[in-house]
């Protein structure tokens, strides 16, 4: 036990090292969602003017939604480093040492969560600073970055899955591009679910993404609905383990396959 | 086929058992997906301390050993050991007694040389004083000390290959494998390599499998060379061994014009008692005489005796490449493709 944490914060240290020394990634990590808020925040302005629409303004409505979608989106690319390993044999070397299995997969994700928490801090930051507010307070924030984080580790085990099946760098991108932005545009992450075409609403109650966004939108009310909350997270929860688990069958076919 | 070949003059001069081979395979089979079988039961066994080549072309399997002898791979039969240890059943041990250097670099780019080692120190459990010693250590040893802060991106192919190896070794392991270590090197880098791949026996004691489809270096580095063909060892033996088999020397022939071949054996056949192994191929004649100097200037009579026009003509002293013809019916070059080779 003492050896896979080890293990899995040298994992860590690995990737987090490898980030920091590529300033270009770091400014491309904030500038993606610096344009989704004030792109989006400016385009669908006119959204709060619609009957319906309950939010005190459009960018309050809209940030915890970019929030989720930037998770989402870069969590998507945790496969990559995985396909660049396997390339370049880094991935034998490891498996050719003691080091714990649990450790190579835990530790990237921890990475992949950190790296999500960050982001998502950014964003609220930046958030606020173009005039978002956040009536729910400090639990409510807790909440939004619980159910991201959640997420955001979801769909880096699934992204690290695809990526140990496909080995290849273009599909997996080509598949996570398909995926990601077809579940955001089915949540509520940029318009509420009621002003949905109705198809769109009984897809989005199914939809994980609108799961995160909606225990986020919890920033927006005074008080949190716990009940509501609590069936999302779990949901959210159970996503998380499912993926863990296709990540650890399709490491372990790798390991076949060699 | 399977053959083991004995040093000429010295017959069962090191056939002695060895207690515990430090790399032992027996009957190895492995069949991958889609019904390849990479190994048709491969056998073998290196005593500690030495150098142990597998030679053969691309895809003959010599990857495909070294995955099942380091842990990665299982074999679909047949059981290998390391100093005694089953490598399906004592994963853990084995890999904490080997140390592997794949056949593509695998040198984290991003990371710098030190950290390299560092974290590759940290996968075996090692820490503090003891792991930043043996870091250190090794940089110094391999002539990496002035490039331990550069990120292995900028590092050249030979000095990541030499990083390699020193992770390689960071855990101070008893056997060394080593897939095709000098593949893409250029000349000065590969005989830095094979300097180093010496001394790691040598003074270290090291035991060290090396797959190569190089000839020239299973000849020069290792005591004891398989030649592996097809996914089986077709001879194995010392490459002197190997060589003093063939008893005499190779003579080679370029002919000035393609002729049919039973017209040049036709030309030959007086010949027929000091002749043997007379491979035609194209315009090159070879075969293998007691004593090449001798013999050579009656082979030329003969050819010019039946009007065929001699171009060139050498004689060599056997060498890898006359036993790999001898136990494949392949010249070594011929399986190479177009890949090069020196």
């Amino acid at each position: 036990m003492t050896a896979a944490l080890a293990n899995s914060a040298q994992i860590t240290n690995r990737y987090l090292r490898a980030f920091l020394r590529q300033p270009y990634y770091i400014i491309g990590t904030l500038i993606q969602p610096v344009i989704w808020l004030l792109l989006f925040g400016q385009l669908f302005k006119s959204v709060a003017d619609i009957p319906g629409f309950t939010a005190a303004s459009y960018i309050t409505f809209l940030t915890p939604g970019v929030v989720v979608m930037s998770a989402m989106l870069s969590a998507g690319w945790s496969g990559t480093s995985y396909v660049v390993d396997m390339d370049r044999g880094v991935m034998d070397r490891f498996l050719v040492t003691p080091v714990r299995r649990s450790a190579l997969i835990g530790g990237e994700l921890v990475y992949q969560a950190g790296m999500v928490l960050l982001q998502s801090l950014i964003i609220l930051g930046l958030g606020y600073l173009v005039g978002a507010r956040f009536p729910g307070g400090p639990v409510s924030i807790v909440l939004l970055l619980v159910a991201t984080v959640l997420l955001g580790t979801a769909f880096a085990s699934l992204s690290n899955a695809l990526a140990l099946i496909l080995r290849k760098q273009e599909s997996l991108i080509a598949l996570n591009v398909s995926l990601t932005l077809p579940l955001t545009f089915l949540s509520s992450a940029f318009l509420p679910v009621n002003l949905m075409p109705e198809w769109m609403q009984t897809v989005a109650r199914y939809n994980p993404v609108n799961w995160a966004v909606e225990v986020g939108r919890q920033t927006l009310s005074e008080s949190v609905d716990w009940p509501f909350v609590a069936v999302r997270l779990a949901g959210l929860l159970a996503l998380t383990l499912v993926c863990a688990w296709l990540s650890i069958r399709a490491f372990r076919a790798y390991q076949r396959s060699v | 086929m399977y053959v083991t070949i004995q040093p000429a003059g010295a017959p069962g001069a090191t056939t002695t058992t060895i207690a515990r081979p430090a790399v032992e395979a027996v009957g190895l089979v492995k069949t991958y997906p889609g019904k390849v079988q990479a190994l048709k039961g491969v056998s073998f066994s290196v005593s500690p301390g030495a150098v142990f080549a597998l030679l053969g072309p691309n895809g003959a399997g010599k990857s495909t050993i070294v995955k099942i002898l380091t842990t990665l791979s299982r074999p679909n039969a047949g059981h290998a050991s390391i100093v005694g240890h089953d490598v399906v059943r004592e994963p853990e041990r084995v890999r904490r007694l080997i140390g592997v250097v794949g056949q593509k670099s695998a040198v984290d780019l991003e990371a710098t040389t030190a950290e390299n080692l560092t974290l590759q120190g940290q996968l075996y459990g090692l820490s503090g004083g003891e792991l930043r010693r043996r870091v250190s250590g090794l940089l110094e040893r391999f002539d990496l000390t002035p490039a331990r802060k550069r990120i292995a991106r900028t590092l050249s192919g030979g000095m990541q290959r030499k990083l390699d190896v020193a992770m390689g070794l960071i855990h101070q392991p008893q056997a060394l494998f080593l897939d095709e270590p000098t593949t893409g090197l250029d000349p000065e880098a590969r005989a830095e390599m094979w300097r180093e791949i010496a001394r790691l026996a040598g003074e270290d004691g090291l035991t060290v499998l090396l797959t190569t489809h190089y000839l020239e270096e299973a000849d020069h580095l290792a005591q004891q060379v398989a030649i592996i063909d097809h996914g089986q060892i077709v001879v194995e033996g010392t490459p002197e061994g190997l060589k003093a088999e063939l008893r005499g020397d190779a003579i080679q022939v370029e002919l000035a014009d393609a002729l049919p071949e039973a017209e040049i054996r036709a030309a030959l056949s007086v010949l027929d008692n000091e002749l043997r192994e007379v491979v035609i191929d194209g315009r090159s004649l070879r075969a293998r005489v007691d004593s090449g100097a001798s013999a050579l200037p009656g082979v030329l009579a003969a050819l010019d005796a039946a009007s065929i026009r001699a171009a060139t003509a050498t004689v060599a002293r056997p060498s890898l490449d006359d036993v790999y013809l001898r136990y494949t019916g392949r010249a070594y070059a011929e399986t190479e493709d177009k890949e090069q080779i020196r």
